[in-house]
């Protein structure tokens, strides 16, 4: 019995000796399966030519990880999917006609300026897709802003409403994504119905999503405009459900989550309303990831017993 | 009343939902395994506090219930031999703590002859808390949950606190075990006539009876039970882990907070787990000390999940086999529940007072995954019933920051395992935090030796420098 108990080696590890089956890998699945229906819608509408700028962005971001780490002879963390979720959301954040080098170059952009050079996942403080599409903003303007639907070029229902030319789509078809815009962002029906599975299955939770969709209602009357429709076109569902709640670049504690939701609907409305753009959804997320580190500081949870030290 | 009508279970802030794998052990009625046929073996240390010293030699004879070591101390107890036999040796054994501590080592002759004296009943109610407490001590009481804090330590908080609450805890919220379920169920009036000898003790305080509300057959039975008691209150818990955890618990219960650093004594409580407090009954209703606990057998590799009432000092091999034996493939035993167990190099030792289950994983169910970077998710921060940042602890403890570890309140850590759990990336959270926090009490130990001798020195010579003046 002694030899017996010699020869065998039991696993020793220092508890918990159980853990939860959800992986980083499990959870970037099902964010990508999350954005899957609006990503088919966005097909149907704009033709099989973005499946063309899906496929460069991902493969990009993929790639880009693979050789960034390769070269610096870091682990290879590719698996983990989350390389394939931020090229998927910058895919969904460019307009349909966007060239495809430009698609690759912004995706390698986000993952090796913005994620890699940062430390990597966890580390980075700008949401990688986010930082890409301003940056192409800046470099390519017109071909970041000029939107076509089946290659007839039409205006956005934000840039209507900011300009007054136009003919305003109904608030049924913003609301199914009948409507001109970014590859993923139109389909305010399909993106609500992913960020609810989200919420449903306790990958997010809702109080980014709520708060930045609520204040940005209630600013769009308060400001005098249709807040339903504010909250249906642009990039607000995706925003609020899909890059505000990116963890690594939103705050960790519930009280800092609310901060953010209200802080991003806040900026959005503003320059929605008030500034040179028409679409603010991409800035105040932006804004709000740089005031993530400030925010988390000033809003420790005060722990159980706590004793006050008095000094 | 009317806090019974519409209070929803009451609970805490945080915590998890881990699946509690006990479909297949509450069910089970608890099985007496009392003759046990290897040999027993009786660590001199299963309590906190300075171990035991043997008071028998190779060779002796010894009865059920003698004192086999002797208390060292107040914060000690004693040990009592649970069989009748003749000790085979004494030695270092292994132990479920991974180490190898002094124990008797008794072989059983199966008589199981009494020493004298037993089985006297106390009349509690005209005795003094003194003598009570002098009778749990003698009958070698520690907290039963575990951690092996001694019975009457904790039943002695002192003149100045304020004990206005008992809490008995039977929320059992460790996964796969169902050993104090099993109890509440089985010998309920032992625990409601256990209560009452400790409210004894405490004329102003109120006991509650805590069990989580997914064991709705425990809730009403001790409902039932309590019926016209005005001093003892049922409590249904929301069931969560780790709502067994005596803060949590208190949280939960009355809303109050027990101070960093503190004891539930501190805020007037005083918390104990149903199976102690059943040893309670026994050691003043029956005169019977300590020398049988129950424990839950279960796990992928063992045959059948059996809960077992057994004598202290069963050697878990024993019991293993009693269970069906090892029938998958055996990858991890673990001493206690799976989120605060300890993991174990075989199946060669003992039960002990504070032990609770054996475990016996698969190597499918023990699964920890690869460890991968934080991705700042927060769901560790959700999950920690204590509300420190888990993330930022474990930075802190890889790079050895120990002020900032300690300003974070790591101190606090109750090492529940929540964090580990629930966290995508599978860190260590946990597991940094315990080696953390004994790095930082080792180090506070040694600081305060320094201090003490560099005082005492200071005296010596203060005492030394008069007389060389004279
Ligand atoms: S649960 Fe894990 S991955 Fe998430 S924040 Fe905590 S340590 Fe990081
Ligand atoms: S192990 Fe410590 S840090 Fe982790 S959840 Fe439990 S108390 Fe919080």
């Amino acid at each position: 019995m002694a030899d017996e108990q010699e020869k065998t080696l039991y696993h020793l590890s220092v508890s918990p000796h159980i853990r939860s089956k959800q992986t980083t890998t499990s959870i970037m699945l099902e964010v990508m399966l999350a954005l899957l229906p609006a990503a088919v819608f966005s097909v149907i509408h704009f033709g099989p030519r973005v499946l063309l700028v899906y496929a460069a962005c991902m493969g990009s971001a993929v790639l880009s990880e693979w050789i960034w780490q390769k070269l610096t002879h870091q682990d290879i963390t590719i698996k983990d999917c989350s390389a394939l979720v931020t090229g998927m959301l910058l895919a969904m954040n460019l307009p349909p006609d966007i060239p495809v080098w430009m698609a690759i170059v912004g995706s390698a952009f986000a993952i090796i300026i913005v994620k890699q050079v940062f430390g990597g996942i966890g580390e980075n403080f700008m949401n990688p897709a986010l930082t890409a599409r301003c940056f192409m903003l800046v470099s390519w303007s017109s071909a970041m802003t000029s939107f076509a639907v089946h290659g007839v070029s039409s205006a956005t229902p934000l840039t209507i409403i900011k300009t007054g030319e136009g003919q305003l789509p109904s608030l049924l078809d913003a609301f199914i994504g009948n409507i001109s815009g970014c590859i993923g962002e139109t389909s305010a029906l399909l993106l609500l119905l992913g960020g609810l599975y989200l919420i449903i299955r306790g990958i997010i939770d809702w109080i980014v999503p709520l708060t930045y969709i609520l204040t940005v209602l209630v600013l769009g009357y308060v400001f005098g405009r249709d807040g339903l429709y504010e909250i249906l076109t642009g990039g607000l569902m995706i925003g609020a459900f899909f890059m505000a709640t990116d963890y690594t670049t939103s705050p960790m504690t519930h009280k800092g989550r609310f901060i953010m939701g209200i802080g991003c609907g806040l900026i959005t409305s503003i320059i929605r309303c008030f500034g040179g753009y028409p679409e603010g959804v991409s800035f105040s997320i932006l804004l709000m990831n740089i005031m993530v580190p400030f925010i988390d500081k000033v809003t420790l949870p005060r722990i159980y017993g706590e004793v006050k030290t008095s000094k | 009343m009317n806090r019974y009508l519409f209070n929803r279970p009451r609970t805490f802030r945080g915590g998890i939902h881990p699946p509690d794998f006990k479909e297949q052990t509450e069910g089970n009625s608890i099985q007496m395994y009392m003759d046990p046929q290897m040999d027993l073996v009786f660590p001199m240390s299963q309590h906190i506090g300075a171990p035991c010293k043997p008071t028998v030699k190779k060779g002796d004879q010894v009865l059920r219930g003698q004192v086999i070591g002797e208390p060292q101390g107040y914060m000690s107890v004693p040990v009592h031999s649970s069989v009748s036999g003749i000790v085979k040796d004494v030695k270092p054994m292994l132990t479920s703590t991974g180490n190898k501590v002094m124990s008797v080592i008794i072989q059983n002759d199966h008589q199981y002859n009494e020493v004298e004296g037993m089985h006297k009943a106390y009349d509690y109610k005209h005795m003094t808390n003194e003598e009570i407490l002098k009778v749990i001590q003698n009958s070698g009481i520690v907290g039963m949950g575990g951690a092996g804090f001694p019975a009457h330590v904790k039943l002695n908080p002192g003149p100045e606190k304020k004990i206005d609450a008992v809490i008995v805890n039977g929320a059992e919220c460790e996964p796969f075990l169902a050993s104090d379920f099993r109890l509440l169920i089985e010998e309920p009036k032992k625990v409601v006539d256990g209560l009452k000898i400790v409210l004894q003790l405490f004329p102003e305080a109120r006991g509650y009876i805590a069990i989580e509300d997914n064991k709705p057959t425990a809730l009403s039975l001790m409902r039932l039970l309590t019926t016209g008691e005005d001093r003892i209150e049922v409590v249904a818990l929301r069931t969560k882990y780790p709502q067994g955890g005596e803060k949590q618990l208190i949280n939960a219960i009355l809303g109050r907070e027990v101070p960093s650093g503190g004891l539930p004594a501190d805020v007037g409580c005083i918390v104990h787990n149903a199976d102690t407090i059943v040893a309670i009954y026994r050691a003043i209703l029956e005169g019977r000390p300590l020398m049988r606990r129950i424990v839950t057998i279960a796990g992928g590799a063992v045959a059948h999940s059996h809960t077992f009432k057994v004598r202290i000092g069963t050697s878990v091999r024993e019991l293993v086999e009693a269970a069906g034996g090892i029938t998958g493939e055996l990858s991890k035993i673990i001493a206690g529940g799976p989120m605060m167990g300890f993991a174990q190099v075989g199946l060669d030792i003992p039960v002990t007072k504070g032990t609770s289950g054996i475990l016996l994983f698969t190597p499918e169910q023990d699964f920890s995954g690869q460890e991968s970077p934080c991705i700042r998710c927060g769901r560790c921060v959700a999950a920690c019933p204590i509300h420190l940042m888990p993330m930022m602890l474990n930075r802190f403890a890889l790079n050895r920051e120990w002020e900032q570890f300690e300003k974070f309140h790591g101190m606090d850590c109750i090492e529940c395992g929540s964090c580990a759990f629930v966290c995508p990336a599978k860190r260590h959270l946990t597991q940094t935090f315990k080696a953390g926090k004994k790095i930082i009490s080792d180090e506070r130990r040694a600081k305060r030796a320094a201090a003490q001798a560099a005082a005492a020195a200071a005296a010596a010579k203060d005492q030394a420098a008069p007389a060389a003046g004279k």
